[in-house]
């Protein structure tokens, strides 16, 4: 008769060991069956047991003195694998495995249904519909909220629009303060040395006036807003509505868009301008320090500027960010009314917002350009 | 002799300056199972997060297995805490992950078990709550009572000495809960687990709870400990007496 042992020396308070040994068809378990001693008799059970040795037709569990989860589950793989009897489990544990049947763990399951590529792009090809139908939707309900409180003003919460001005607006004051003015300071560094080879270098403060007002100082403020207050927005209703509080407020007769959107729009057209309005500045003063360390007076770069920078062009940038404002809170607000269930799901609003917000402001950036171009503006 | 697995010790037990309970002493004993009782905002699941170490107690302290949770650090803290297991209100599962995943998580972190066992103990535990057709699914995809009784799943997966309910029946049907009481009465008679329950089922009091703690918010303490029948029958105030049965007597 064939007798296969393994004994693994636990580090128990009791010291006892979590042993087999096969003897012909008969396996013998004993020792303290928990997580540290089924965890090693698991493997050598189950590898031996793949080199076929002699079929196991019961296992005598007489001498096991403590079986928990892990024990049962040992048990019960063993005895389900090979069809064997387990027999002689003290009644405390034998109380334990009668919970399981093999039947409810045998029943076969449905494997994951495979997606083609083909399937994949139909999904996201109908995502990508779903989701412009629901912003061209949004954008209808938000129509419908400006109409009524351009009529009505006390319907907007007043309140609520300073505090989010302060947070999105007042707050973001420094950050878009320190970019702006890098961005000014970086460029005419990096114009100053090719446009000094031509003795053209005094033009270096009409690129980064220009670039900033009409281009740069609006979409660089949009862009920093929907990282930093975009994405706020869409994370406060997101959890508002995991909170089902967006359910309490539907049940309350009280229209989110009115309550919970207006206000954060409204605060964001209020912020972009303001905000990119004083990156433009900032930018600009960048550029003056570079070019006054190279020698030039203030009083020459500023009638640089005067002189060349046009209402029009402060205008475009203006109108752009405006655009913008509405973009970056209207966005961040549909992502959040969009949110699942679970904190993942606002985890996913979040990213959407930005992912979102940014490649619509890139969007619509491109149209303004075209349109300012045709129209000469 | 006594064989307490647990000790309170004149705990104090709020949060910063707002004192909820005062002198707080009780032992619980070995594979016994013990209700934390008292009305709304009486301090109930203050004490229990005192008991699992998640609030420091400005004066006290709590040991489990003759061990203090409260200045226990390190790799000592995290003994005690893998000899205990907890289920919170809400469930606490984590959204990310599917039903058995989340089983399998404590399993992963402090097992060294094949895959193939944990995959298997995840199912024998989820099986245990009901859930063992839910495995593969979210939280997120379940409902309230479903979550909870992953999260009980998930508490057991290394199976504790001690396991910390908090609220396990709400949000249960009637049946369910039930089933949960004889759970708990199984695993405490098979495992000799020792539970910590708060609830304010009363049915399942009277059917699990060997004593009860009975908190009272005026006293800012423990009115009374006792079986639940004790409580109900001789207990000597009678609010609580009227508590345990569940009667109201208009002043």
């Amino acid at each position: 008769m064939a007798i296969f042992g393994h004994t693994c020396r636990m580090s128990t308070a009791t010291e006892e060991e979590a042993s087999y040994r096969q003897e012909g068809s008969v396996v013998h378990l004993s020792g303290r069956l928990d997580a540290e001693g089924s965890a090693q008799l698991w493997r050598t059970i189950f590898q031996r047991s793949r080199k076929k040795h002699e079929a196991v037709k019961s296992i005598d569990a007489s001498e096991v003195t403590y079986c928990d989860g892990a024990g049962i589950a040992l048990l019960f793989a063993l005895s389900r694998q090979n069809k064997a009897s387990i027999d002689k489990l003290a009644p405390e544990f034998q109380k334990l495995l009668d919970q399981f049947s093999s039947d409810s763990f045998d029943r076969p399951v449905d494997p994951p249904r495979k997606i083609s590529a083909i399937e994949k792009l139909g999904m996201g090809g109908a995502e990508f519909g779903r989701d412009l139908y629901d912003q061209v939707v949004f954008l209808g309900r938000m129509s419908v909220v400006s109409v009524q409180t351009f009529f009505r003003p006390s319907l907007v919460r007043w309140g609520d629009v300073w505090r989010i001005f302060e947070k999105a607006g007042v707050n973001a004051v420094g950050i878009v303060g320190m970019i702006g003015f890098l961005m000014g300071l970086i460029m005419a560094f990096q114009s100053a040395i090719p446009l000094k080879q031509f003795g053209v270098d005094i033009f270096v403060i009409n690129l980064v006036a220009l670039a900033m007002f009409r281009e740069l100082g609006s979409i660089m403020t949009a862009i920093l807003l929907a990282g930093r207050s975009g994405s706020a927005f869409a994370a406060e209703i997101g959890t508002m509505k995991v909170n089902e509080e967006l359910n309490a407020l539907k049940t309350m007769g009280i229209d989110d868009a009115r309550f919970l959107v207006a206000p954060r729009m409204i605060a964001g057209i209020i912020a972009t301008p303001l905000l990119s309005i004083y990156a433009n500045l900032m930018g600009l003063l960048g550029g003056f320090i570079v070019m006054m360390s190279f020698g030039f007076p203030f009083a020459a770069l500023y009638r640089q500027v005067t002189a060349n920078v046009e209402t029009s062009d402060i205008l475009s940038g203006l109108i752009k960010s405006v655009v913008f404002g509405v973009l970056v809170a209207g966005i961040g607000c549909l992502r959040g009314l969009q949110t699942k269930s679970g904190a993942t799901a606002v985890g996913d609003s979040t990213t959407r917002a930005v992912v979102s917000g940014i490649v619509l402001i890139v969007i619509t950036d491109a149209i303004f350009a075209v349109v300012f171009y045709v129209l000469n503006f | 002799m006594s064989d307490a697995i647990i000790e309170v010790k004149d705990l104090t037990a709020g949060y910063e300056d707002n004192v909820i309970l005062k002198g707080v002493s009780f032992t619980v004993q070995r594979s016994e199972i013990v209700v934390i009782l008292g009305g709304s905002g009486c301090g109930k699941s203050t004490l229990l997060k005192h008991m699992i170490g998640l609030y420091h107690p400005p004066k006290g302290d709590v040991l489990i297995n003759g061990k203090s949770i409260v200045h226990a650090e390190g790799e000592e803290l995290q003994s005690i805490l893998r000899s205990i297991g907890i289920t919170y209100q809400s469930g606490a599962l984590f959204g990310s992950l599917t039903l058995a995943e989340n089983v399998r998580l404590p399993l992963e972190e402090f097992t060294d078990l094949p895959s193939d066992a944990m995959d298997l103990i995840a199912k024998m535990k989820l099986s245990l709550v009901g859930l063992e057709a839910f495995t593969g699914s979210l939280p997120s995809e379940v409902s309230g009572g479903m979550q909870k009784r992953a999260a009980i799943a998930r508490a057991m997966a290394l199976d504790p000495q001690v396991l910390f309910l908090d609220e396990p029946s709400a949000g249960l049907d009637p049946i369910t809960s039930a089933e949960l009481d004889q759970l708990i009465l199984r695993l405490n008679d098979s495992l000799g687990i020792t539970f910590v329950i708060v609830t304010h089922e009363l049915p399942s009091i009277y059917t699990v709870a060997d004593r009860v703690v009975m908190l009272d918010k005026e006293i800012q303490g423990i009115a009374e400990i006792g079986s639940p029948e004790e409580l109900r029958d001789k207990s000597q105030h009678e609010w609580i007496r009227e508590f345990m049965k569940r009667e109201v007597h208009p002043a």
